[in-house]
Parts: C-alpha cells; structure tokens; sequence
C-alpha cells in the first residue's frame, strides 16, 4: 500500500520523465510500415509532465455527524482524486491535523510549506440533520491568498453509506473537472461485468472502485458480454436460451427485460452506436457468424460482413459513429478489422498471434484489445492487453507477465482501462483490474469468478 | 521491444524500492517531531472497495474429478477419483451425496458427463468428466432399425447415443477430420432409418482463447457437423443447432486430452 503513502521523490520525476520516452521508443510497427516517430502517442499518455499537487483536509464534524459515513466520504474523496490518475497527492499522514470546516477556518498557510507543498486543497464539513446527510465542500488555491475560492458545493441526500459515497464522488468529479482541463471526472461511472457463481453467469454492475458490486440480471443462466447504453438506461448482453445464444434487453430504469429480436438463430456480443439509436451485434442464420446493425429492438437489421469465416466483438467508434472495429477469424486465427459502418473500407490492423474483445477510446484515436502474439498449441507467450493507434498502426503492450489479459473496456474519460485477468489463465479466476491507459498504476476491482468488464459511457 | 520493457519495469521497482525507501524515512523523521500519529488515520479499509473483497474472502472450494479408463466398451467399468479442498457438501449427479474426496466404480450404460459440484463457505464450484462408452455399432444398422420401438419413433437416449457419436475437432477448426466424416455417415444412416428423430447438434470449444470467439467457433463445429448430416441424406429441417462455446466445460483439465474431448459436437434428441 505504499501508493497511500505517496510522498514526490525524485525518482517519481524521474520515471514521469522517461515515460514518455519509454513510449516513443518502444513502438515496434506491427505490419510493414516504416516506424516514424510517434509523438501522437505522446499525447496518448495522458499523465501530464506535472501534476497539479492536491490536498484534502479530513472534513469537520457538523451537527448530528455520524462517524462511519465522516470516515467513508473521507476516504472516497482522496481515493477518487488519487484514481483520476492527475493529481499528485498529498499523504495524509503529512497533512495537517487540521479539520476546517469553511473557508472562514481555512489556513492556507499550513498547506503551502514543504513537505505539504499542496496547490489546492479540498475540505468542508459533513452532518446528517433529520435523516439528511448534508455536505459543504470547498476546494481552495492554496497559492492565491486573496481569492482563494475555486469551488464550493453543498449537496443533500438521504443520509446513507451509499449517499456517502455517491456525495463524494460527484464532489471529486466536480474538482477532477475544474482541475483536470475540463475533461469530466469518472468516479460517478459505473463498470457493468459478469459474475460466475455456482454454474450461472450473471450481469453484475459495481462503481468505479470496485465498491457496491450487486447483480443487475437473474436469469440463472449463462449471460456474457454486457454492453451498456450511452445513457445509462439500458444492458444489451448476451444470454444462453433453449435455442442457443441470444442478445438479450435489460431495461436499467423498468428493472426487466424489455424486447430485442436481432437477426439470425444466434446472436452474440452486441455494441451500441454512441448515437443510443443502433446496435452491432454479430448473428448467425446458416452456422456462420457476421456483424449486423440493428435498432435497439433489434429489428431494420441490416447485414455488414458477408464472408466465410467467424466475425463477431464489434464494436463503434465512439466519436464519430461512423466505423466499427471487429475481430474476425476470415483468415484463420482470429484477428483485428476496421470497417466503415456500411461495411466497406475494410481494413487489418493485425497480422498474427490471436486477437480478442476490441474496445475504442473515447477520443477516436486508439484501440484497446486483447492479444495473444505467439498464439498456438505450445507456444509460449501470454495474453496481454494492447493498445494500437488506429492511423498509424503503432501498438503498445500495456501489461506484461501476468497471465491472461482479456476485455479491455476504456473509461469515458480515456484516462483509464479497466480489463480482466486470470494469474493462471483459468477462467474462475479472472478479476476485474483497472489501470490508467500507459498501463501503469494497477489495482484489482474485484475477487475472483468475475470477468467481461464493461465501462459506462459517462 | 524486449528490452526496453525489462528496462521500464527495472525502473519502475527501483523508483518503488526507492520511494519506499525514502518513505521509511522520512516518515522516521516525521516520527521524530510528531510521532508518526497519523499512520492509522489514512483510509478505512471497509470503504475501499477492491480490498474489501479481499479482506473477507473465504477461500474458495476446489475439486477435480478423474476417471480412469476415459472410454470403455458397454458393460466395463470405469473407475472415478475426485478431490475437493474447502468444500462441504459434495455431490455427483447420477449418484447422490459423495464423501469430499474419494473413489467409486461405476458402469455407465452410454457416454456420461460426470458432474460434480462442490459446495463450501466460499463458494461453488463445478468439475466434470465426460467417460465415453462404445457401443458395438453392428447392431444399429441392421436389429434396431427392423424393431418395431424404432419406427414408432421412441428411441431410448442410449439406442441414439450408441447410433449417433460424437464428432471431435482439430485446434482452431470446424473441418469435418475423416474419423468426423465416418461417423457422419453411420449416424445418417442411423437417423435415415428413424425419420421421427429430431436432432439438436451442440458445438462446443476448448477453454483456451477467448468467450466470444469460441461462441462462433462452437457454432461453426455445429453446423459443419449438421452439414456432414445433411449431405448424407439427412433432411436439414430436423437438425437444430446451437453453440455453447466454452461455456459447458466437460473436462476441466488443461491438458491436450481433455481439450479434444471438449472441442466436439454432440447430437441429442430435439425433444
């Protein structure tokens, strides 16, 4: 846990320094293309050379305060602002024991000397008075005595730990917003996944943390790839029935499954338009699956891939809308496309080893997969995760030796990835793990039997 | 590629080593003016959500379940061996309630998945093995077809079995191998002769690679299995078929035997 404990140090310059560096000469081009240098990966690294130096003051006790939901909201807080990957924290263990309640009480004086050396800081105060947690939040320039005040925030929820949580994530976000280049914060976002559990796989949603995981779906059967919508209303999944292997409709707001048809006898791993309005999907009517679009009742379905050989794991360019990236095992192993949504314009990105569960950043720019390089009987080698710049073909490996990768799902903020892992490649013991998207800072969400991660579109 | 990556994580253990290092001791001089007093004050663990679920964990059970031979002629015996760690109620189906490890012979009259499921503080846990019977196939053609169970359409589920076999599939395939293509033949001719028959065809994958994929490979096994059918006269209109990838395990081990047995098409009546 010494990532708590952060303290700048001057090998953390260091290492921030030669990141980049790293980046720029580890790019080895996949196909023949001639390597040029790649200073559009530079920005893929969204660290930026100095992070703004963050300090949040525990908040202060106000009437009727209940411990537990203090130390919670406490926690969240510097958590969600340590998770957004820009900051650099100040260790409350060197933070001032000081708990200011308003900005009246705030001493800025005690957060600017070393080794606190904070820009900011957040505070304010947290009480519960008839059944309502009430919260004040302050976020302070620690550098501008005159007006020292970049935010102030009240929030009132029924008083619970869940609404503890919930208050201090909208408030980190608010804070990750302002400092962060105006980019939203993802501590309100939710990451959907499967759970295995006694022969069943079921839907399951957590918070971005890892906290509140419960199950969404209960079918009791085997449900896979959730996919939720860009506005957070609706789950396409897919779920095994008496005739196979369907995607399947659940309705986040009516808390049922609502209709889907799609095409074909079978219909697997579906993906929405960021437009909420379309769905890709891939469908099988003779034994061969093809990637198809359809509405969100899935009918109007239209046909996009007709070739011999599996194609399936669309999913959109969530920029445009305009171009999907699929896998496809036309030429064998299965292996990394892109296509116009008409379905022309194909294009391969990869040229061997095996390929699996593309996932595009919210910028347009760069693909996130899972890759194994030297796929085969015996070969050796792991499954890792994978991200590849879509006009330059440059990939990057973003995990190494850890056994299997699989399911990278990036955060709406295109600073993070979430994906799955097994140490051994067994499936009951995939986790869920999130890290930022160079691939550093690596945290495990979730225990085993948990897989197929999915990140919410905000 | 190589390289420079050994170098970057060489970098990265020593920039920890190193913070860790100058962490212990700077935190050893805070001790000094201020005794270190807010060390236990950082963030309550039960409100981390990742740690929590490691903190609670009750180890999960285990249980693998062998037998020995894997395939027998009808009316031998086969041998069944299982293990299980953390369980506390362990059973088999087809047999009942079991002792948490133990052995137990039994004569399967047709090719049977033996599931086991193990059941624990932590959770459940499945393991199977599929024991393969062969049945002599000299009888299916020529004394069961003449019967007159048979043209009534009630065919036992060992009578199908013994007349319709499994097909197995080559890494990464779903061409019909020559022994698939034999079989095609026998059970076409099988199932020309009990034209009541409807036939579900299941396509099933390997544990290796990844869920959806292997959905598409299972569908494909499926219906080039259904295709090998039909070509030998067997009406389209009775074969369903449907894919369960890697999701319905019969062999849990990760070995090449037990990946060829999972890597197969397998035919049942469509009731």
């Amino acid at each position: 846990m010494d990532r708590i404990a952060y303290t700048p140090t001057p090998s953390r310059q260091l290492f921030r320094i030669t990141l980049p560096l790293f980046l720029l000469f580890s790019l080895v081009p996949s196909l023949s293309r001639s390597a040029s240098a790649q200073d559009i990966f530079g920005e893929a690294n969204k660290a930026p050379a100095d992070r703004t130096r963050v300090a949040v003051a525990d908040f202060k006790p106000a009437a009727g305060s209940v411990d537990a939901l203090r130390k919670t909201f406490d926690a969240t807080l510097f958590n969600d602002l340590q998770n957004a990957g820009i900051f650099d924290m100040v260790s409350k263990s060197i933070a001032p024991p000081v708990t200011p309640g308003t900005p009246a009480e705030m001493n800025l004086g005690q957060w600017s000397p070393a080794p606190v050396s904070a820009a900011m800081v957040a505070f304010g105060s947290l009480g519960v008075t008839g059944g309502k947690l009430a919260v004040n939040g302050y976020l302070d320039d620690v550098k501008n005595a005159q007006f020292p005040q970049v935010l102030a925030r009240q929030y009132s929820e029924d008083a619970s730990e869940d609404s503890a949580r919930q208050i201090a994530h909208r408030f980190a976000d608010e804070i990750i917003s302002r400092l962060g280049g105006g980019v939203s914060g993802i501590a309100e976002t939710k990451i959907y996944f499967v759970h295995a559990a006694g022969g069943t796989k079921e839907i399951w949603e957590m918070d971005y943390d890892g906290a509140n995981q419960h199950p969404v779906t209960k079918l009791g059967q085997i449900s896979l790839s959730p996919r939720v919508s860009p506005d957070n209303t609706r789950l396409a999944f897919t779920s095994l029935g008496p005739d196979g292997f369907r995607v399947k409709m659940y309705s986040l707001l009516l808390g049922r499954m609502v209709n889907f048809q799609g095409a074909g006898t079978s219909s697997i791993s579906p993906a929405w338009a960021p437009n909420g309005k379309d769905i890709a999907y891939s469908a099988s009517g003779n034994g061969d699956f093809d990637i198809w679009i359809s509405d969100v009742n899935g009918s109007l379905g239209r046909k996009v891939t007709n070739f011999k050989g599996p194609d399936m794991s669309p999913v959109f360019n969530p920029r445009t809308g305009g171009q999907l990236a699929w896998i496809s095992g036309r030429t064998g192993l299965p292996q990394l496309y892109t296509m116009e949504a008409d379905g022309s314009g194909v294009s391969r990105l990869t040229d061997t080893g095996y390929v699996s569960a593309p996932s595009w950043s919210p910028n347009g720019q760069f693909l996130a997969f899972g890759w194994n390089r030297k796929y085969g009987p015996g070969a050796p080698g792991g499954q890792d995760i994978y991200i590849m710049e879509i006009a330059s073909k440059k990939w990057l490996q973003l995990t190494h030796d850890g056994g299997q990768c699989d399911f990278p799902s990036w955060s709406p903020d295109g600073r993070h990835i979430v994906y799955a892992n097994s140490p051994d490649g067994r499936v009951e013991h995939m986790r869920i793990w999130t890290m930022l998207a160079d691939g550093t800072d690596r945290r495990a969400l979730t225990g085993p039997g948990n897989d197929m991660p999915n990140w919410s579109w905000k | 590629m190589n390289e420079l990556s050994k170098s970057k994580s060489l970098n990265t253990s020593f920039s920890h080593s190193y913070r860790r290092l100058l962490l212990a001791a700077s935190c050893a001089v805070i001790a000094l003016t201020t005794g270190c007093h807010k060390k236990d004050s950082g963030i309550p663990p039960q409100s981390l959500g990742p740690t929590t679920t490691e903190a609670v964990v009750v180890p999960p059970p285990t249980a693998t379940i062998t037998a020995d031979p894997l395939a027998i002629d009808l009316g031998a015996t086969v041998v069944l061996n299982w293990r299980t760690t953390n369980a506390g109620v362990v059973t088999i189906d087809g047999i009942g309630q079991v002792p948490i490890n133990g052995t137990q012979t039994v004569s399967p009259s047709n090719s049977t998945n033996f599931h086991l499921v193990a059941k624990g503080d932590g959770g459940t846990v499945e393991a199977n093995v599929r024991v393969t019977v062969r049945v002599p196939v000299t009888e299916a053609p020529g004394g069961t077809t003449i019967g007159p169970s048979s043209t009534r359409g009630k065919i036992s589920d060992a009578e199908f079995q013994a007349g319709v076999k499994d097909m197995f599939f080559d890494y990464d395939s779903f061409e019909l191998r020559a022994d698939a293509q034999t079989i095609a033949a026998q059970s076409a001719a099988f199932l020309v002769q009990h034209p009541d028959i409807r036939i579900l065809v299941g396509g099933y994958a390997d544990e290796r690679g990844s869920a959806e994929y292997n959905l598409a490979l299972g569908e494909n096994r499926a219906n080039a299995a259904k295709n090998g059918l039909v070509q030998a006269g067997v009406a389209p209109a009775r074969i369903r078929v449907i894919s369960y990838g890697k999701e319905k395990q019969f062999c849990t081990q990760s070995t090449e035997a037990c990946w060829q047995e999972n890597r197969r098409a397998q035919f049942t009546i469509d009731r």
